[in-house]
């Protein structure tokens, strides 16, 4: 295993002194700002600089857990009898699943993927219930798009449809999209056009230059009628206005202003996946901007949630070749999202074992799903408890990457980024965990090595 | 008689600082227990804040507590909570071959559990 | 204490680079190196491996190749037909199970190269921002060394030196860049022509005179300057260079420029078949050959190395750090396309491609990669390469080793393609048959010097115990597709075809010499315009698992 884990470890101070990190990580959301500032007193951070307030909420709420590392069933047990009950449960099922993954380091989640090989397991990660459906749309068209400071240094109209950065990745306007001076906007906001598109009216909307609230569930329509008029299509305006819920003059302005732009940038968010049309959707936006780049310069980029939810696709892709939603059952990577994808081999009574990782499904998923995860046996690995660790047969409290635990992530637009511990943790981390879970289901099935 | 709304679960800052100080906190199960409902349709179906309510969709049943959206954040006939538990509930296992349940845009039913206290 | 020796026993050596063209020799092996054999008579081996009647070579040497990293891993994700068409790689208890398709998986990228007796490979094209995403999955490719190229050839910061006419500046800069990254060698990829791209629609540049906006460089000015300061840094391997104007119809004067503009400099011009086209502005119909007058001039200048990036008949897909290529092939293609613009450094371009023999312009292609071969006289200056997967897969190089070698098989081929392609391309009276000891230098020798490692492409004593034993065939073909014993790092790998352990491999790096003083002016910059933090941005030694430091050369 890679030492990178804990590379960037500092040394622990003294106690009562002040010990600072800079330039720390933040993997709340996948803004994953690299510029934090820890002030870290008795093993307590006790001030996180640049964080805003999910950042604060995330450094300054890491206090351990009064929990044991290891529960099963319920009871305190030791982390040795812990790794052989998960091993076995992992080894025993006919049809074992491994979720969650994007909050954990990509050291950690290349192991998780190694166990899903030994076992003939399911991997899939919380991708399949965020942007899932975009990268199903990626898959249909492609996708035009660029780094953060791309964005920063280029920009001239930034617009966001179905995503609520006010709220879900609160430095994003500041650091990366609207606010920042760049190369070629040296005015800042002042040299951008903010756009955005939701069904309702957002703590986001208020920065905007132009809001557009568009019907629900009328977003692949929305999308269409644009590509429609980029292309200098007639449309109906009785229609579009039906269809949309926006007048036929609004989206001709927009384009009219789309095509005017310099470099445009299309932020997409849940709104998008989660809502009829799912891929569709993702797919007419992704369309528009491919269409928009015989015109001028566009972009396109889903705001993804979870700190390392785009390290999870990473290393997925490149150890099974498919980015998430992958069987082994055959003995090697399968990919079909609906079969494969968790909320599928729950919600259809399939799996007959697994293993979550920093994800809550108990929580998150569909009646069905929750009931049939509930039913058997599985083994969860988080930092605090959740519904999800309440129903499981082994519980596993682990460190908190970025805080207890180095590692890497990658930030929504593919950066890889290292991170800085400030903390010591009682707790194993948990590429520690499933490091020794893999040990275990190895020897359990034979393979020496 | 219930009426049918388009209910939108999304992330709200609380619900996310929620996440970190801890699921089974008040803070956090206050926001996803609370249902933002636009001022026009309150004062069209007599609700007043801190109604209870109950929302059904094809696939389940909850209840929750209503506030008023905020100036004129919701369009008449939606409705916002908070994303979790609550509104998982209300949602199907049905992805369509997508891996993703309709987890936002959802047809629901509310109707008023008892009238505001006069 | 016992040495324990391994010894190859009795086979035939091919071992171009200490001038041992097919005699039989026997190989001493301790710790992972080659030796010299043993003075004492009675000392036994611990373990002998009886290569009598077969061929022995050092492991084969891939210098050009896609197989890691942010470009490579978003084919992976976008093309999931593809993969499911492919072959299937099955767990075993001494292997991960993978995918195949135009883009391997990791472990499916380390398996097929060592069981086709290649043990060493390089990533061309890796935009310093993903360079800890490449580190990362090198060690998830197994069996095999690995190292990358780092683009800079539309890095700010080397236009901004040339631009102020600051060579020094521009040296520490490509110095401190390699070492952050863990990097091998510069790698220009369009100079100038994806910043272009990046702020205008459809933008690119025309040829090597014309300005980068707001740099007021030109691609030449970016050629020299790399080219001087790789020397000037003594870096094993020279700048290598992807011109302007891949792909397009008399792109072959853009190519003879460059190579002109590198007044003696070294220089590495990469797959050069994609640079050799005649034709007129952008008239696909006046397309040709112009591989004779490129290959007369590498011929003659010394400094010149070039790779082919040969053509095969198939799917694949292209993947370029060329962005505005990626563009201009989408709209050829009309497939899905993906681009990606990395701030401050570099472009990507994706798409799905089809080579079909009935196409003038494919069948020339194929062609164009084969005279390539046959017309430069010097083994040592011209190496094997697809350009994997952009050409077609690293699969094909036996294939492409029995077109060399067997010029009736070659001809066959030629018959199948469009007829035009015999008035376009000399292809068809060339008679020129490859040897063993030839196929030996372009495969592991010529890529071994041209890269600067010592250790590697020969079999003398201290060289890397990395040896591909093969079974003569009559089809060469056959004989290279599956190799009888791999060995890697003084262990056997492979044999009769089988995968018997596996190894993490090395990754290769550099670390130059350059002017300390000059970082805070890097520092400055940087922080002035990156998304992430610059303490945050260099690869550290963590993520090198095995590694070695291939030292600079004396002189260039
Ligand atoms: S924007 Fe996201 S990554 Fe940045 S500090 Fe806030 S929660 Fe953390
Ligand atoms: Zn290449």
């Amino acid at each position: 295993m890679s030492a990178s884990a804990t590379a960037l470890a500092e040394a622990p101070a003294t106690e009562g002194s002040l010990k600072v990190i800079q330039d720390a990580t933040c993997t709340f959301c996948g803004c994953v700002c690299d510029d934090i500032d820890l002030t870290v007193k008795d093993n307590h951070i006790i001030e996180a600089k640049r964080a805003c307030v999910l950042g604060k909420a995330w450094f300054l709420n890491h206090k351990t857990e009064d929990r044991p590392s290891c529960l099963i069933d319920g009871q305190p047990a030791s982390l040795e009898a812990g790794y052989d009950r998960a091993a076995r449960i992992l080894v025993e099922g006919k049809y074992p699943i491994i979720y969650g993954l994007s909050d954990s380091p990509c050291e950690a989640q290349r192991v998780a993927v190694s166990i899903a090989d030994w076992i003939n397991g399911t991997i899939d990660t919380t991708t399949s219930v965020c942007h899932g459906p975009s990268g199903m749309a990626f898959q249909g068209v492609g996708e035009v798009t660029c780094s953060l400071g791309e964005v920063i240094n280029r920009g001239d109209m930034i617009m966001f449809w179905g995503s609520n950065p006010a709220e879900s990745h609160p430095r994003h306007f500041t650091k990366y999209s609207l606010m920042p001076k760049g190369m070629f906007l040296p005015n800042g906001r002042k040299d951008r056009t903010c756009v955005i598109v939701d069904v309702r009216k957002t703590k986001s909307a208020k920065a905007a230059d132009i809001f557009v609230q568009i019907k629900p569930r009328a977003d692949f329509e929305g999308l269409w009628a644009l590509r429609a008029l980029s292309k200098g299509i007639d449309l109906d305006p009785v229609q579009v206005k039906r269809d949309t819920g926006v007048e036929l003059a609004v989206w001709q302005d927009l384009m009219h202003r789309m095509k005017a732009c310099k470099f445009g940038v299309i932020f997409f968010g849940m709104g998008l996946t989660m809502t009829r049309g799912k891929h569709a959707n993702s797919e007419a936006l992704l369309a528009l901007t491919r269409d928009m780049n015989a015109y001028t310069r566009f972009v396109a980029k889903p705001n993804r949630g979870h700190g390392n939810v785009t390290g999870a696709d990473n290393v997925v892709a490149w150890r099974t070749g498919y980015p998430f939603g992958v069987n082994h059952s055959r003995g090697y990577p399968r990919f079909n999202p609906g079969e494969y994808t968790t909320s599928d081999t729950l919600a259809n009574g399939e799996a007959d074992s697994g293993m979550t990782i920093a994800c809550d499904p108990m929580a998150n998923f569909s009646e069905p799903a929750r009931r049939h995860l509930a039913s058997i046996p599985y083994i969860a690995l988080d930092t605090k408890e959740t519904p999800t660790t309440r129903a499981a047969a082994v519980a596993f409290t682990v460190a908190t990457y970025g805080i207890h635990t180095g590692g890497t992530v990658y930030r929504m637009d593919d950066v890889p980024i290292p991170l800085r511990p400030s903390c010591e943790s009682p707790n194993p981390s948990d590429l520690e965990v499933l490091t020794q879970i893999e040990r275990r289901v190895k020897a359990l099935i034979g393979i020496t090595g | 008689m219930p009426e049918t709304f388009i209910l939108i679960p999304g992330r709200t800052s609380d619900q996310g600082c929620g996440i970190s100080e801890g699921k089974f906190l008040e803070k956090y199960q206050r926001e996803i227990n609370s249902l933002q409902v636009a001022p026009g349709d309150m004062t069209r179906l007599g609700i007043v804040a801190g109604d209870r309510v109950r929302l059904t969709s094809e696939d389940g049943q909850v209840e929750v507590c209503v506030v008023p959206a905020k100036a004129d954040e919701l369009p008449v006939g939606m409705l916002f909570i908070a994303y979790g538990d609550i509104s998982s509930k209300l949602m199907g296992g049905d992805t369509h071959g997508s891996g993703m349940p309709t987890s936002k845009g959802i047809d629901v039913q509310m109707e008023l559990i008892r009238p505001a206290a006069v | 204490m016992t040495i324990e020796y391994t010894k190859i026993s009795g086979g035939t050596v091919y071992d171009p680079a200490n001038g041992i063209d097919g005699l039989v020799r026997d190989l001493w092996i301790v710790d992972g190196r080659i030796v010299e054999p043993p003075t004492d008579p009675t000392v036994t081996p611990t373990k002998t491996i009886d290569a009598s009647g077969l061929v022995v070579m050092p492991g084969g040497i891939d210098m050009h190749c896609h197989i890691a990293g942010p470009k490579v891993n978003v084919a992976r994700k976008m093309r999931p037909e593809d993969k499911r068409k492919g072959e299937q790689i099955h767990r075993t208890n001494v292997t991960h199970s993978g995918t195949m398709g135009s883009v391997p998986s990791t472990f499916a990228t380390g398996y097929k190269y060592i069981g086709m007796g290649y043990t060493t490979a390089f990533d061309a094209a890796i935009p310093p921002l993903g360079a800890r995403h490449a580190h990362e999955e090198f060690e998830d490719t197994p069996c095999i060394d690995k190292g990358f190229y780092v683009l800079m050839g539309n890095n700010h910061y080397v236009m901004q030196s040339l631009q102020r006419n600051e060579p020094e500046r521009l040296k520490a800069f490509i110095g401190w860049l390699l070492a952050s990254t863990k990097g091998f060698a510069p790698k220009l990829v369009n100079p100038g022509g994806v910043e272009v791209w990046k702020s205008h629609q459809a933008g690119n540049v025309s040829g090597l005179h014309q300005k980068v906006d707001h740099f007021e460089v030109t691609p030449l000015q970016i050629i020299q300057g790399v080219a001087r300061a790789a020397d000037e840094l003594k870096l094993p391997h020279a700048v290598h260079i992807h011109c302007n104007n891949l792909g397009m119809p008399g792109n072959w004067t853009t190519t003879l420029e460059t190579m002109k503009a590198l007044e003696g400099h070294r220089g590495h011009i990469t797959h050069a078949q994609f640079h050799s086209y005649g034709g007129g502005d952008a008239d696909e119909n006046t397309f040709n050959s112009k591989v004779a007058p490129l290959a007369e001039y590498v011929n003659s200048h010394p400094n010149l190395t070039i790779d082919v990036g040969q053509v095969l008949f198939g799917e694949t897909t292209s993947m370029t750090g060329d962005g505005p290529l990626g563009y201009y092939l989408s709209k050829v293609y009309g497939g899905k396309w993906f681009s990606g613009d990395t701030e401050m450094e570099s472009g990507c371009g994706i798409t799905p491609i089809k080579y079909k023999n009935k196409s003038l312009v494919h069948a020339l292609q194929w062609a164009i990669g084969l005279e390539w071969y046959l017309l430069v006289e010097d083994p040592w200056r011209v190496v094997m390469s697809t350009d994997h997967p952009n050409g077609g897969s690293f699969l094909a190089y036996p294939q492409i080793i029995r077109m060399l070698m067997d010029r009736t098989y070659r001809q066959d081929i030629l018959k199948t393609c469009h007829p035009l392609v015999r008035e376009r391309s000399q292809l068809g009276d060339l008679n020129r048959e490859y040897s063993l000891n030839e196929i030996a230098i372009i495969t592991r020798a010529g890529p071994a010097r041209i890269l600067g490692l010592k250790h590697k492409g020969h079999l003398g004593p201290g060289a890397d115990a990395d040896i591909t034993i093969y079974t003569p065939h009559e089809n060469k073909e056959i004989m290279f597709e599956l190799p009888r014993t791999v060995i890697k790092s003084g262990r056997v790998l492979v044999d009769q075809g089988e995968i018997r352990e596996v190894l993490t491999g090395k990754t290769l790096h550099v670390d130059p010499n350059y002017d300390r003083d000059m970082e805070q002016g890097i520092q400055d910059w940087f922080e002035k315009y990156y998304s992430i933090r610059w303490r945050n941005y260099p690869v550290d030694l963590s993520y090198l698992h095995e590694s070695e430091i291939v030292p600079m050369i004396t002189s260039p």
